[in-house]
């Protein structure tokens, strides 16, 4: 419903610049994931999105309106916390209800609003229990209940599964997904440190990089055509192997990138070297071989049988998923 | 089956040691309340039913509830009612300290919050302002109230002087002395010297509360004083429950700042200056002991209820 635009916006924090000049257009009922390290300030930008942050300078607009000086509740957005900011003291209703009292909204309508979130995410047993009585994940549905009671035209998370365990946090990554797709005109923004997240949830992703974007595009996009060395490494896991010296140089390349799943196993291979751990995982075995032309890399074998370690053997790169770097980091053609 | 086989002596050997070593880790501070607080409550309580004197506290003999209250006969067949109960003045004390800290105490914690919920933002000086906010505090009683003793002065006070310049009185008043301002000069001087106490322990339980709420709040646009009715105060409330029972408990026996303000006024004589007089002034011990006495039952008893009331709403907010 509504489109975020955001141009050359700026954030310092005194004399220090943590966000340099931010470009991005977001569509209308698109789902964008910011990703990057801890401290590329993704979070910041959401929050600047939000209204939390003020913005230094450049300009924001929600479905064309400018709205650097608009107060964070007149923005249109909710916002989902990665402590999920549950007021301690109320009862899930409460919690959900207590933001919409502000609205200027009748009792009947809250209530419907109220019921009906907690019917989509299925929390209505829930209602009357207190965070304190609530799993980390039943939290997490509350506080995004709460968000969608308030029919946002901008849904923000921040880190939202971050405080989860990792099965809970794959289930809950697949609701998110589906919530996505039922409120499919509702634009959302998430952050996240975590690639995997990125790549599963994202219609377009966004790399931020010490206050930069380093690059804007889907999933695949990244995967397959980064548009520089730290995205390269950052997308994909585990990550490519950026081999650098004589082998890069032999390629015309400062460095070369190849992913795990492009190396292979072959007898004739160009680089010879030796088992240092096997790291089977049922569907997959990780090799990490130590060679003297690429150094220490990681290869993706198929299960069975996995090799011991001091094995000898040699690895065949796929030419044509290689990548090439140049010494600053882009991509050669 | 007896005790004996159904417990490995093994483990119960670890139980009896683990036992020991908590009562010798309680030993040294049961001893020590045994010595300071105890035993000078026996002792206060047992000569409160003695006819002791001052210079006989050996030969003290048990005369029962005689200090408390009896019926004193004239031998016509008229007579009165005599003992601490039965005094007037007493009343008056208990009156004079119950409306002190009921008083203090609210005007304290209404600004302690005020002061911090201003402290509790950030601004530059904080750090500053936090530590010079403790100076009345720190200040001994004794010396601050001599120090007001002298900005309350009626002819060389600087507080006269202040109001007569800007024209709020014609004439100066003896504010510790007039029956009518004494009580509220106590309340005023109480109120500066504690409110930073208060202040404290409520900043103390605002800074337990999560930041990301409040941001959830500006996200929902919540206005300030609803928020703070609706999260901030049910969230800082057991802890501002706290700080106004160490307060009340501090307030109701009320001694040295009296004593040293408005000594021998009956508008202000608290519970403990009234035994303070009868044990040493007027050489009746035992008739002091029995109203220190009954000002320990008192203050007890308001502590008590009040910590049952508030246990009340702390276990409903959970």
């Amino acid at each position: 419903m509504a489109r975020v635009e955001l141009q050359a916006v700026r954030k310092s924090f005194g004399t220090v610049d943590v966000i340099h000049g931010i470009d991005l257009d977001l569509a209308s009922g698109e789902f964008v994931v910011f990703v990057g390290p801890s401290g590329c300030g993704k979070s910041t930008l959401l929050r600047m999105i939000a209204g939390l942050e003020d913005i230094s300078g450049g300009e924001l607009r929600i479905g064309g309106e400018k709205m650097n000086d608009v107060l964070p509740a007149k923005r249109g957005c909710a916002m989902v916390f990665q402590s999920y900011a549950l007021y301690p003291h109320m009862t899930v209703r409460e919690n959900m209800a207590f933001g919409l009292e502000q609205a200027r909204l009748s009792k009947r309508e809250i209530e419907e609003r109220v019921t009906q979130s907690a019917r989509m995410l299925q929390i209505d047993h829930l209602m009357d229990r207190k965070p304190k009585a609530l799993s980390g994940g039943q939290r997490q549905r509350v506080a995004i209940g709460r968000a969608i009671s308030r029919q946002p035209r901008v849904f923000l998370f921040d880190e939202p599964l971050s405080n989860l365990d990792a099965a809970l946090r794959v289930d809950t990554r697949i609701e998110i997904a589906a919530l996505h797709h039922r409120l499919h005109d509702t634009t959302m923004i998430y952050v996240t440190h975590d690639q995997v997240e990125a790549m599963t949830l994202a219609d377009r992703i966004v790399v931020l990089n010490a206050g930069k974007v380093e690059q804007v595009g889907t999933p695949m996009d990244l995967y397959e055509r980064p548009a520089s060395r730290f995205v390269a490494s950052f997308i994909g896991s585990p990550r490519m192997n950026l081999i650098e010296g004589a082998t890069a140089e032999a390629m015309g390349a400062a460095c070369v990138g190849i992913r795990p799943e492009h190396l292979h196993v072959a007898q004739d291979g160009p680089w010879a070297g030796k088992v240092v751990m096997a790291e089977a995982l049922g569907s997959d075995t990780f090799l990490h071989v130590e060679t003297a032309e690429a150094g220490r890399v990681v290869v993706r074998i198929p299960p069975g049988e996995t090799p011991t370690p001091g094995t000898a053997l040699h690895l065949a790169p796929d030419a044509a998923r290689l990548h090439r770097f140049g010494a600053d980091g882009a991509p050669l053609a | 089956m007896d005790a004996e086989t159904m417990t490995a002596p093994d483990l119960s050997r670890l139980a009896r040691q683990r036992k020991r070593a908590a009562w010798a880790f309680l030993a040294p501070m049961l001893i020590v309340l045994a010595a300071v607080a105890a035993w000078p409550l026996a002792r206060t309580i047992w000569f409160g039913f003695t006819d002791a004197s001052l210079d006989q506290l050996g030969n003290a003999q048990w005369v029962g509830f005689q200090n408390y209250l009896h019926w004193f006969d004239y031998g016509n067949g008229q007579g009165e009612w005599e003992g601490v109960l039965a005094d007037p003045r007493w009343w008056r004390s208990v009156w004079n300290t119950i409306w002190f800290a009921g008083l203090s105490v609210s005007i304290e914690t209404v600004f302690g919050l005020v002061i911090a919920l201003v402290l509790h933002r950030s601004f530059p000086g904080r750090g500053l302002v936090r530590a010079a906010i403790l100076i009345p505090w720190a200040i001994p009683t004794i010396v601050s109230a001599k120090m007001w003793a002298w900005m309350l002065h009626d002819q060389f006070g600087i507080v006269n002087d202040m109001l007569m310049r800007v024209g709020l009185i014609d004439s100066a008043i003896a504010w510790t002395a007039t029956p009518g301002t004494a009580m509220f000069a106590i309340v005023a001087v109480d109120v500066w010297k504690t409110t930073p106490f208060m202040a404290l322990l409520i900043l103390a339980a605002l800074q337990m509360v999560p930041d990301d709420i409040y941001e959830a709040a500006r996200m929902d646009g919540v206005p300030a004083f609803r928020l703070f009715r609706k999260v901030t105060l049910p969230l800082i409330l057991p802890g501002l429950l706290v700080a106004v029972v160490f307060r009340t408990l501090d307030a109701l026996r009320v001694f040295d700042l009296i004593y040293v303000l408005t000594p021998n006024t009956d508008a202000t004589r608290s519970m403990s200056i009234y035994a303070r007089e009868n044990l040493f002034d007027y050489d009746k011990f035992a008739y002091g002991s029995a109203a220190s006495t009954l000002l320990f039952f008192v203050i007890a008893l308001i502590t008590i209820t009040f910590i049952r009331v508030t246990r009340m709403n702390l276990e409903r907010e959970d």
